[in-house]
């Protein structure tokens, strides 16, 4: 058997979403075709092309659904990622794996959602799963807030975070989110007061420590590197992947193995890097995924920007705005532009080495985009 | 078993966690430990085999009880109305005097009688803990907390 790699084989060629918003009328199906049409169109490739779908779970609208509405032909290759938010950078791993061997040639990956106007899936009483629930739920650890705010607690006890340091990840998105029209808070700018001064959900996190809730869909069109280079847009080069389910973990509630606070992205990172001609210093903007601003320095160390325990600290001094050391969720992230499960930092990854984001990094040439920390995750390495 | 939305959630075991469940309804803290000679580690939450020495035979070992508390949070609304009733309220998360990398979720009671979650003292990361199993005023599932030096 030969040496085989995904590194710059696949490309994404095209984008395209829907408005975000509290609530659209459209359901969650319609939503998806006009996100998939969009990004199609973008790519300058034709419905019937497309081969291939990927998605993640938790999405209500599935294959036969969306390429019966959108006319796609043959389908040869689908595949669903695990794990909510911890799969969004899965779906462009699995289509490049396809593309790359041969599987398929035109792969689409995308996200609707209705989560601003739908139910809270943690509301959801009858459907819990007796694993981990029965140890968790009945004593009101209800919520992934709740859920990871017992991290944060334990995270700001041993490295000294503070809601100061929260504050600048909440800031960071929101200030990205002022610059972006198409982010639910694009006119709402963020005071240190008005964070400081917001409700609690599951102390020591407030409510602008939690992500929005949205009516919105994105995807993404996948195909070969050769193919993406004859496209309209300009080709962003999948240099990475790797998803990451680290030994005795256990989900949000990752409370049971010797070091809780070193979750999945530990495990993500070493093999994204393992496959990379480039390291941490060499990112010149990162798209986080961002549900909760605490996964934001447990990510950075993760991900090997800085040390173990020394997220909270990186994020002083405006390291992660326009200009700082590592510029992030350029669009407004899940925090503040639209929480699509993740979908919309890869979205934003493509603008910025595209060089059309509403908050361009300069000649940016390297992206980092993760999946949801604290669960089974996944990410991605971009370049141009 | 679910139960409506204006009470409280019971627990909703699965195979390998109803024995838990059957010990702390008569007062006991167990723990499932691997069975196999030479082995004997303690695994949770409960599962069929030793990720150590893969033996599917395991035991429900006593615990003394004791514990520290590792972590703990101040929920708020929006809740489960059951829940949104007793807010705000603490939940810990007790890592175990003879496993600490087993931490349970858990609320603290008061040292007197009748006092509920209200009453309860408030948490601080490092405090000791012991097993509580009288039935808790709120009707939270067993086991309990007690701080030892409230
Ligand atoms: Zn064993």
């Amino acid at each position: 058997m030969g040496v085989s790699t995904l590194k710059d084989v696949t490309a994404i060629a095209g984008i395209g979403q829907t408005p975000f918003a509290k609530q659209l009328p459209e359901s969650e199906k319609a939503l998806a075709c006009r996100a998939i049409l969009a990004a199609l169109d973008d790519a300058g490739i034709k419905p019937a092309e497309v081969d291939a779908f990927a998605s993640y779970t938790m999405e209500n609208t599935d294959e036969v659904e969306v390429a019966k509405a959108i006319g796609a032909g043959d389908v040869t290759f689908f595949a669903k990622t695990g794990y909510g938010g911890g799969g969004s950078c899965g779906t462009i791993a699995h289509l490049s794996a396809a593309i790359a061997t041969g599987q398929a040639t035109v792969g689409v990956a995308w996200r609707s959602r209705k989560r601003g106007s739908g139910p809270r899936p943690w509301t959801n009483t009858a459907v819990q799963l007796p694993t981990p629930a029965q140890w968790t739920r009945p004593y009101g650890l209800l919520r992934p807030a709740d859920e990871i705010g017992m991290l944060t607690r334990r995270y700001m006890h041993e490295y000294g975070a503070t809601r100061d340091h929260l504050f600048n990840v909440a800031l960071a998105c929101r200030n990205r989110a002022n610059q972006n029209p198409a982010a639910m808070m694009y006119e709402r700018p963020m005071t240190r007061e008005s964070y400081m001064s917001s409700r609690w959900i599951s102390e020591p996190l407030c409510l602008f420590d939690n992500c929005l809730e949205t009516d919105g869909a994105l995807a993404c069109v996948v195909v070969s590197a050769e193919r993406a280079r004859d496209l309209r847009q300009k080709p962003v080069y999948v240099h990475s992947a790797a998803q990451g389910l680290p030994a005795q973990h256990h989900g949000m509630v990752n409370y049971w193995n010797d070091d809780p606070l070193s979750g999945p992205s530990w495990t993500a990172a070493r093999h994204l890097w393992k496959s990379a001609d480039f390291g941490p210093d060499d990112v010149d903007v990162a798209q986080i995924y961002d549900a909760f601003t605490p996964l934001i320095p447990l990510s950075l160390e993760g991900y090997g920007f800085c040390g173990r325990g020394e997220g909270a600290a990186f994020t002083e001094g405006g390291a992660l705005e326009t200009g700082g050391r590592l510029p992030i969720n350029t669009s407004g992230g899940g925090l503040s532009e639209a929480y699509v499960h993740g979908f919309n930092l890869i979205n934003e990854g493509v603008r910025q080495l595209r060089g059309t984001s509403t908050a361009q990094v300069p000649n940016a040439a390297t992206c980092l985009v993760t999946a949801g920390e604290g669960v089974p995750t996944s990410a991605l390495l971009l370049r141009s | 078993m679910t139960s409506p939305q204006n009470e409280l959630l019971q627990p909703v075991p699965d195979d390998d966690g109803a024995p838990f469940w059957e010990y702390a309804a008569r007062g006991e803290l167990r723990m499932q430990a691997c069975a196999a000679e030479g082995c004997g580690e303690l695994r949770f939450p409960p599962r069929p085999c030793c990720p150590h020495c893969q033996s599917f035979d395991s035991e429900w070992r006593l615990m003394s009880g004791r514990g520290r508390i590792w972590s703990y949070v101040t929920a708020h609304p929006p809740l489960l109305p059951a829940y949104a009733a007793l807010a705000p309220y603490d939940v810990v998360l007790v890592e175990l005097a003879e496993a600490p990398q087993i931490r349970l979720v858990g609320n603290l009671v008061g040292n007197g009688n009748g006092n509920g979650n209200g009453s309860a003292p408030k948490p601080r990361i490092g405090a000791a803990v012991t097993a509580d199993f009288r039935e808790h005023p709120d009707g939270l599932p067993l086991p309990h907390w007690r701080l030892e030096r409230p």
